[in-house]
């Protein structure tokens, strides 16, 4: 007779197991590209070996802003108000500098409501991962265009979008996000090397995600649909992310492939595929995007990526240690502190 | 000859002699952007310094350059620094108002006016003393782009003379004014002071019964300005991140606590900053903010206008019921919309009291002086964070933007309070929390920062409905158990706000009550009407809502009570309404005043007569 051992349980590099980077059950459409999305998340964050209770999640309203409820457990958590997740992440990361910031949103609630915090955010280069469920439509209230609908686009009721969409990525290459990416939720390898390579950015990393709506945009004449995506789409490049960590050696085909080093020491791999992308270069990255559009194409992968900008909190000169557990001793001036001031005023 | 233009006037009333010395209003009528603040700063400080108790208010357009403007300095021996009515010395400088300004005196004033204006021809019952300031500039400012600047100190020299304010301490006035890194501006300005003060006394016999003498009424007091009060109150509060859009009249908040933070708040090991100020794109982001920082440990605030209230509306319903402290300083101004955004008004009472959507209630504090705007501030934070709520602090522009006369600001004796939270030690001893249980019975849940290093520290907070465990949660009995928690939560932080300044006559039949800088005009008017009418009135001060069982007693032991409300719609009356029973909201009576200035004594007292047929 044989005995049987478990096999021992798969842990990452801190020792924990797959379990502790999940969320609560969806309740999101089955076959919603959302959920897609949620699960690279968690796959990503527990490969990269991240510490989930040292990241905080945000979110304004609509489908997408549910999701952070269904990764990561162990992190802290804020559903907000509807295209106000810029501003709560903001505070949040300058009352302790060392949190992971991940913000889930829409496009609704990034390029309609939320369009003025998101431009501000980009403008600061806040230090997060920031990702744009785009599915052209909003969900919750059932089917209307979003500003991220493409000129031509039809709703399931006939209506046809006459108005020019809003491209996130192109406002945030322009902006100053320093990390900005396009994927289709449908693409797991190319989605999962963005979000690592995001992960590893110290700086604000933009991903705009097409996700598919299955309920009410992922029929004919929808240019946000699965079966559009799959025709349409153009990676720029096939990715592949080294992490730090690893110790894995990667052979290097001579002159195909990009190799850039992130802040962290990983390194994202980029192999040439139709045409030769320099994502560091943010004239080529504005001019690509417009012209695959004007050919009916979605190009995807790491439109742009900038090392070198300091992000938001590093221009504050603010102390190591988090603003917002600094002892009394710290943040109560002295008594002789108001005697001068009030002499002063004398 | 000057002298020769001076009118002749009707003779001073015996009473207007007896209170003319120290008891008087100067005002001065300029154009906005002419420079003329050092010059009403340095009449405003004087006074201080001769121990004269002194108020200055500053009534500007909104614009930077070319309206009218009027600075006023009362002067008052027996202490009364709310706005008077009555101008006793006007300075007339700006041609386009000089008719109207000198046509609106009482009898007896006096003017000093600039020559060419010829407003000794409008009347002939006031004191005239033209002074020909061009001609006066010229020798003491060679550089002509500058005149326009020193050519106001002029009047504060001509004052100096005519009233008898002790140029030791016009001069030592105006060196604190420009500090010692701008002495040569010190100089060149002291020389126009000196220049009015020579001309006064060789041309302008002294005509009118105004006049000061040294006082010690002022000894350790500080001149300061609202705003400033605020910002101190912030900063030793320990307040860790600021987040602000600019508006007229909280901006100069901001502006001086960043001041106040750069010098105070640097760490001395690393030369780091322990705070953060960020310039929002709206108030909607930086009420955003402040939650966001304030979720994650901060102690933050935010200041604004009423505009930016009504931004912060749907932020703040959040924070609310989302359990999520946070500080914000409404400076009031007259709205509604842009309003009169440079003129003062208590009109955002009712709606910040029950600011959002859904049953919210918010509390807030009443600072009547700068002592109060940074003691409250300090307890504002205290507060907000032992109940984790947003906490308003309703200053206004007459508070926040003119410099008073102020007791110095104490040390803050009590640690810091930060409230109910768990850290990783604490978890690892009980094992977990529910975020929104009410195990105190306060109303107030335990909570977590996000990045405690512990795996039970997580919870998921949403302004959508949830459970005690924070969990996402449509029930019905969940919904409820929340908001009666976040009503006995209210309830408890009515236990904890300063209670209001009282002052009972066992005499009067009457109350008033009023709240923030309502209290100079309403403390001058009880003095009035007892001294003019016989009538005496027992007084109470609130300092902060919801209101306490102070507030109700006061009202059962009054035949009446007079509420006076800088706004039309007697909003401080209507807060009282909403939790009062009938019989108490019938004992009620409504004072009103709204045209955009602050409360004077007069219009109080004026009120008060005529609903009592005195």
């Amino acid at each position: 007779m044989s005995t049987t051992t478990a096999p021992p349980k798969k842990t990452n590099r801190i020792g924990l197991e797959v379990a502790s980077y999940k969320g609560g059950r969806t309740t999101l459409c089955a076959g919603c590209g959302h959920n897609a999305i949620s699960e690279r998340i968690i796959e990503c964050f527990y490969e990269m070996g991240i510490e989930p209770w040292s990241v905080a999640k945000f979110s304004g309203i609509g489908c997408s802003s549910k999701s952070p409820a269904y990764f990561l457990n162990m992190a802290h958590g804020f559903n907000s108000v509807h295209g106000r997740a810029p501003s709560i992440a903001t505070g949040a990361i300058l009352a302790n500098r060392h949190l992971f910031g991940i913000t889930v949103s829409g496009d609704g609630d990034t390029a309609s409501i939320g369009i003025g915090q998101f431009i501000h955010m980009l403008r600061r280069n806040i230090r997060q991962v920031y990702i744009i469920e785009n599915n052209g439509v909003y969900g919750l209230t059932k089917g209307q265009f979003s500003a991220t609908a493409d000129i031509g686009a039809k709703l399931k009721t006939g209506a046809v979008n006459d108005l020019t969409p809003i491209d996130c990525c192109v406002q945030a290459i322009q902006l100053g996000a320093t990390l900005v990416a396009r994927s289709f939720s449908g693409d797991k390898r190319q989605l999962q090397a963005i979000l690592k390579a995001a992960i590893a950015h110290h700086g604000l990393s933009i991903i705009d995600v097409i996700s598919p709506c299955v309920t009410f945009n992922d029929h004919e004449g929808s240019t946000k649909s699965y079966a559009y995506m799959k025709e349409h789409d153009e990676p720029l490049q096939e990715l592949d992310f080294v992490p730090a960590f690893s110790d894995i050696t990667v052979e290097i085909p001579e002159g195909e492939v990009r190799e850039i080093t992130l802040h962290d020491g990983s390194r994202l791999l980029l192999k040439k595929l139709g045409r030769d992308y320099d994502p560091t270069d943010r004239m080529n990255a504005l001019r690509t995007l417009y012209e695959t559009e004007a050919a009916g194409h979605v190009a995807t992968g790491i439109l742009y990526l900038d090392s070198t900008r300091r992000h938001f909190i590093d221009h504050l000169n603010l102390v190591d240690e988090p603003l917002g557990t600094q002892p009394e001793s710290k943040t109560r001036p002295p008594r002789e502190a108001l005697d001068q001031i009030m002499e002063e005023l004398r | 000859m000057p002298t020769a233009e001076v009118s002749p006037i009707s003779p001073p009333s015996a009473k207007a002699q007896q209170s003319a010395i120290n008891d008087f209003t100067i005002q001065v009528a300029t154009v906005n952007g002419s420079g003329s603040q050092t010059a009403n700063t340095v009449l405003m400080r004087a006074l201080f310094q001769m121990g004269i108790p002194v108020s200055g208010k500053n009534l500007f357009p909104s614009n930077i350059a070319g309206l009218p403007t009027w600075f006023t300095s009362r002067a008052s021996k027996r202490g009364y620094i709310g706005r008077k009515k009555e101008i006793d010395f006007l300075v007339a400088m700006n041609a386009e108002t000089a008719q109207e300004d000198v046509l609106k005196l009482d009898p007896g004033a006096a003017v000093v006016y600039d020559e060419p204006l010829k407003l000794n021809a409008l009347r002939s019952d006031l004191n005239f003393y033209p002074v020909p300031f061009d001609k006066l500039v010229g020798p003491v400012c060679p550089e002509p782009r500058l005149r326009k600047l020193v050519r106001n100190m002029i009047y504060d020299g001509v004052l100096a003379r005519l009233l008898g304010i002790e140029m030791d301490e016009v001069r030592k006035a105006l060196l604190k004014q420009f500090g010692a890194r701008k002495a040569k501006a010190a100089d060149l300005n002291w020389g126009a002071v000196e220049a009015g003060y020579d001309f006064a006394e060789r041309n302008l016999p002294k005509t009118d019964p105004f006049s000061v003498r040294r006082m010690n009424a002022t000894a350790g007091k500080i001149i300061i300005d609202g705003n400033a009060a605020c910002a101190l109150g912030a900063m030793f509060a320990g307040v860790t991140v600021v987040t602000w859009y600019p508006i007229t009249p909280s901006s100069s908040l901001v502006e001086s606590l960043i001041g106040y933070l750069k010098r105070f708040r640097i760490d001395k090991e690393t030369g780091k900053a322990t705070y953060a100020v960020v310039q929002g794109e709206d108030e909607l982001a930086s009420i955003g903010m402040v939650l966001g920082a304030a979720w994650a440990g901060a102690r933050s605030m935010t200041a604004t206008s009423g505009p930016g209230i009504s931004l912060m509306s749907e932020f703040t319903g959040l924070g609310y019921y989302a359990d999520i402290p946070a500080v914000v300083v409404d400076v009031q101004r007259v709205g509604p919309s842009t309003g009169l955004p440079t003129r003062t008004m208590q009109g955002d009472l009712v709606s910040t009291a029950l600011l959002s959507h859904g049953d919210t209630k918010h509390p807030m504090f009443f600072p009547s002086s700068p002592r109060e705007c940074y003691s409250m501030m300090i307890d504002a934070f205290d507060l907000a964070e032992r109940f984790q709520t947003p906490v308003f602090v309703m200053s206004d522009l007459d508070l926040g933007m003119n410099n008073w006369m102020s007791d110095a600001f104490p040390y803050p004796e009590k640690p810091i309070e930060r409230g109910k939270v768990l850290s990783a030690e604490d978890l690892a001893r009980m094992g977990g929390f529910a975020r929104y249980r009410d195990v105190d019975g306060d109303g107030v849940g335990y909570r977590t920062l996000p990045g405690t290093n512990h795996p039970a520290a997580a919870y998921f907070t949403r302004g959508s409905g949830h459970n005690d465990r924070a969990g996402y949660s449509e029930r019905e009995d969940d919904y409820m158990n929340n908001m009666d928690r976040l009503a006995r939560k209210f309830e408890s932080i009515r236990g904890h706000l300063p209670a209001p300044h009282l002052d009972l006559n066992s005499r009067a039949h009457v109350g008033v009550v009023c709240a923030g800088t309502s209290r100079y005009a309403t403390e001058e008017s009880r003095d009035q009407l007892r001294e003019e009418y016989g009538f005496e009135t027992s007084y109470l001060r609130l300092k902060a809502y919801p209101f306490g069982e102070d507030l109700i007693d006061f009202v059962r032991r009054h035949e009446r009570v007079y509420v006076i409300d800088q706004n039309r719609d007697a909003q401080l009356l209507l807060l009282m309404r909403l939790e009062f029973e009938p019989e108490l909201i019938a004992k009620l009576r409504s004072v009103r005043y709204y045209g955009g200035l602050p409360l004077d004594a007069r219009t109080v007292t004026d009120e008060i007569v005529r609903q009592e047929g005195l």
